[in-house]
């Protein structure tokens, strides 16, 4: 049997950031993928961080195939037709050191999956790993689908992604329940470059990106994105499985009444679609983290729920857990040590980084949206009536105005209920 | 024995296009495979080498990144993999792509004689079948196409069932023979784990131009004398024609025989008495 320092179990961004960080330090590393290649099988909305992507590639954006520097964060809510949006743009993120890119993850995996063949590691792929290979209680390796597929490693990185079989089977993780999964439909549209700067009044190195809560998902706990490529669009609804299934909606039904709003059908105008792709997203959290490690094991990225649902964020806590993994592979295959004790210091370092300490910020935010679904029905919509009269000008005058507002707003949700509302989500994101 | 597959790397004909104004194939973004056909004499090149001893060469025409092809293919388990590859290959049609194949296979079996070389029968991106026996004409080794099964081979003959319009036929042959064959010869393989592993760290062979014996007038444009005119979409088959059987069904019938009798879908036999 073939031995290496460190098998990695997937080949997405956090697999492949843990074997180029690993292989670097000299381990002989290789990971297992089960598509074609990497990034046949690997889903996100569509935003890549700079600052984490840097860490893993120095200066990748000199080299990777990305879409658009993203220079403008629009976030809005929806309540039929109305929107009510606020927009953050800097023009300075359209170069270095930049903020974030949109890309496309079949090229940008791929890309990434050749920089750690580049530092040494070998990537096998249409493979799947079936389970842990153990020796007594140590575990030793994989064993893999294929005929003589056992492969002996010191160390077992999972990054198996949402689908966390091999984790299960190892008994780190706990299988899937519909309230820690969002599940996210998305398909890319074509448009001319043309077409995508001036509807989003952009330079031709520039994208941008938008959220909308609301009505873009119905009112369930999610988000709609659109984001630009450089000759598509991405668009997509994501929300949680559990509020999902005790409605009549399907995935399809979501995206399709989103791309029906006026406001997002003028963007798409002409667009043809290309692509249709849906993924499952660990949105579990703090609370419904694995075990992070054992002796001869680590669990990253997605595997690890280590994906903040709040700030769309999860490729950059996947790469950032990747990497610290193989560091602390390559440590301790140096010491000589892959004891349960020593890769302790795993998940020390995740603590310490933003990873656990976002994820613990937001670990109440979850229920609470839950648990308040008028939230994302009711506040969209009082939003938006409170605008409308804002900004109409007859003949009422605006100390009218003013208390017209307040009078709308109490009437569907009453001083008491808006307190309480208001100290409820204090308290959920504290 | 040794046996040697010609391999080429085609666009997956599933996700190709033509560009209506241009009549031209959109191949733009579109993934690389490894010729089906080409596939399947490899897997059978295998099983004769797991039969009979020996070893298998792959070789390749192409532009560098048919070097994904090769290692895809070494995943069978092959020996070797060559792949051939210079600006002066470039534009060659069948003609010429036989031509350098064939100075590639001598060059070869100068210092390691070949006993079989498998084709596909085709390239499914050019439909044309003819580098196969363009191959075998100017090595001079019998040929053999459409083969859908290798009856019994020992080391001086090769007996194999041919694909008909109508049947088998049944052929032996001396060796050293080129045979092409049809997918329905074998199942392809789930290659084993260490033969994935070889075949990932493997790094095919390049040989350019200067490397072997070659006349430039019979290779790349000068020595393709193949010129495509145009390349179309072949019109959409149009729905048929839908009779309405409710209203005078026994009139339908008749009108539906008599219309099987024009086109000659059916026909009165000779013999027959009485006729229509």
């Amino acid at each position: 049997m073939e031995t290496f320092d460190v098998i990695i179990v997937g080949g997405g961004p956090a697999g492949l950031s843990a074997a180029i960080s690993a292989a670097k330090r000299g381990m002989r590393t290789c990971v297992i993928e089960r598509g074609d290649y990497p990034g046949t099988k690997n889903v996100m909305g569509g935003v890549l961080y700079t600052w984490a992507t840097d860490k893993v590639v120095p200066e990748f954006w000199l080299e990777a195939p990305l879409e658009r520097p993203v220079i403008e964060q629009r976030y809005g809510i929806l309540s039929g037709n109305e929107i009510l949006s606020v927009a953050y743009r800097d023009p300075d993120w359209d170069h270095p050191p930049y903020n974030a890119h949109t890309v496309l993850r079949v090229k940008f995996d791929r890309w990434l999956a050749k920089q750690a063949e580049s530092a040494g590691a070998m990537i096998i792929t249409e493979t799947v790993v079936h389970d842990l290979l153990y020796q007594g209680q140590e575990v030793v390796g994989v064993r893999t689908g294929r005929q003589e597929g056992d492969l002996g490693a010191k160390i077992v990185i999972l990054a198996e992604g949402v689908n966390n079989f091999v984790a299960q089977k190892a008994g780190l993780a706990k299988p899937l329940n519909a309230e820690n999964v969002a599940v996210v439909v998305k398909e890319i549209i074509s448009l001319t470059p043309e077409k995508i700067e001036d509807r989003f009044c952009l330079e031709t190195n520039q994208g941008a990106t938008i959220e909308l809560f609301g009505e873009s998902t119905q009112g369930m706990l999610g988000t709609a994105f659109i984001y630009t490529n450089k000759d598509s669009i991405s668009i997509g609804v994501g929300v949680l499985l559990h509020p999902l299934i005790h409605t009549k909606w399907t995935p399809h039904d979501l995206l399709e009444a989103f791309k029906a709003k006026l406001y997002v059908k003028r963007l798409l105008q002409g667009g043809e679609t290309k692509e249709y792709l849906a993924h499952l997203i660990p949105e579990g959290g703090y609370n419904a983290m694995p075990r992070l490690y054992r002796q001869g094991v680590m669990v990253v990225g997605d595997t690890a729920m280590f994906v903040n649902a709040i700030h769309r964020e999860g490729s950059n806590l996947a790469m950032t857990s990747g990497k610290i993994a193989g560091e602390v592979a390559a440590e301790a295959i140096h010491a000589g040590d892959v004891s349960e004790a020593n890769l302790r210091h795993y998940e020390k370092r995740v603590r310490d980084s933003f990873i656990i300490k976002d994820l613990y910020k937001f670990r109440k935010t979850g229920n609470f949206f839950e648990e308040n679904p008028h939230l994302l029905k009711l506040y969209p919509e009082i939003a938006c009536n409170a605008m409308k009269v804002f900004f109409t000008a007859n003949e009422t005058p605006k100390k009218e105005v003013y208390k017209n507002m307040m009078k709308m707003t109490f009437k569907k949700r009453s001083r008491s209920e808006l307190t309480k509302d208001i100290i409820h989500a204090w308290r959920a994101f504290q | 024995m040794h046996f040697l597959i010609c391999l080429k790397q085609v666009p997956d004909s599933s996700e190709v296009r033509i560009d209506p104004a241009t009549n031209t194939l959109i191949r733009e973004g579109v993934p690389s495979i490894i010729n089906p056909y080409d596939a399947h004499a490899l897997e059978e090149a295998m099983r004769l080498k797991e039969k009979f001893g020996g070893k298998v060469t792959i070789i390749s025409m192409g532009p560098p990144q048919a070097k994904e092809a090769l290692r895809k293919a070494m995943t069978f388990g092959a020996d070797r993999a060559i792949l051939l590859s210079d600006r002066m290959f470039a534009g060659s049609d069948s003609l010429a792509t036989a031509y350098i194949l064939t100075v590639a296979i001598q060059t070869i079996n100068d210092t390691d004689p070949v006993d079989v070389v498998l084709c596909g029968k085709e390239a499914i991106d050019g439909d044309t079948a003819q580098t196969g026996p363009g191959i075998a004409e100017r090595l001079g080794y019998e040929q053999l196409t459409y083969v859908i099964k290798i009856r019994d081979m020992d080391q001086s003959s090769i007996t194999v069932e041919r694909k008909m319009e109508d049947g088998r036929e049944v052929l032996k042959a001396k060796l050293p023979v080129l045979i092409t064959v049809e997918k329905e010869l074998n199942d392809l393989r789930y290659a084993s784990l260490p033969n994935m592993m070889k075949a990932a760290a493997y790094e095919p062979e390049v040989w350019e131009a200067k490397r072997l014996p070659f006349d430039p007038s019979q290779m790349g444009l000068k020595g393709s004398p193949t010129s495509v005119s145009r390349i179309f979409a072949p019109p959409a088959k149009s729905g048929g024609e839908i009779l309405d059987g409710l209203q005078d069904p026994v009139g339908t019938a008749v009108n539906v025989v008599e219309k099987m009798f024009q086109q000659n879908i059916i026909m009165v036999h000779p013999l027959a008495k009485g006729g229509r």
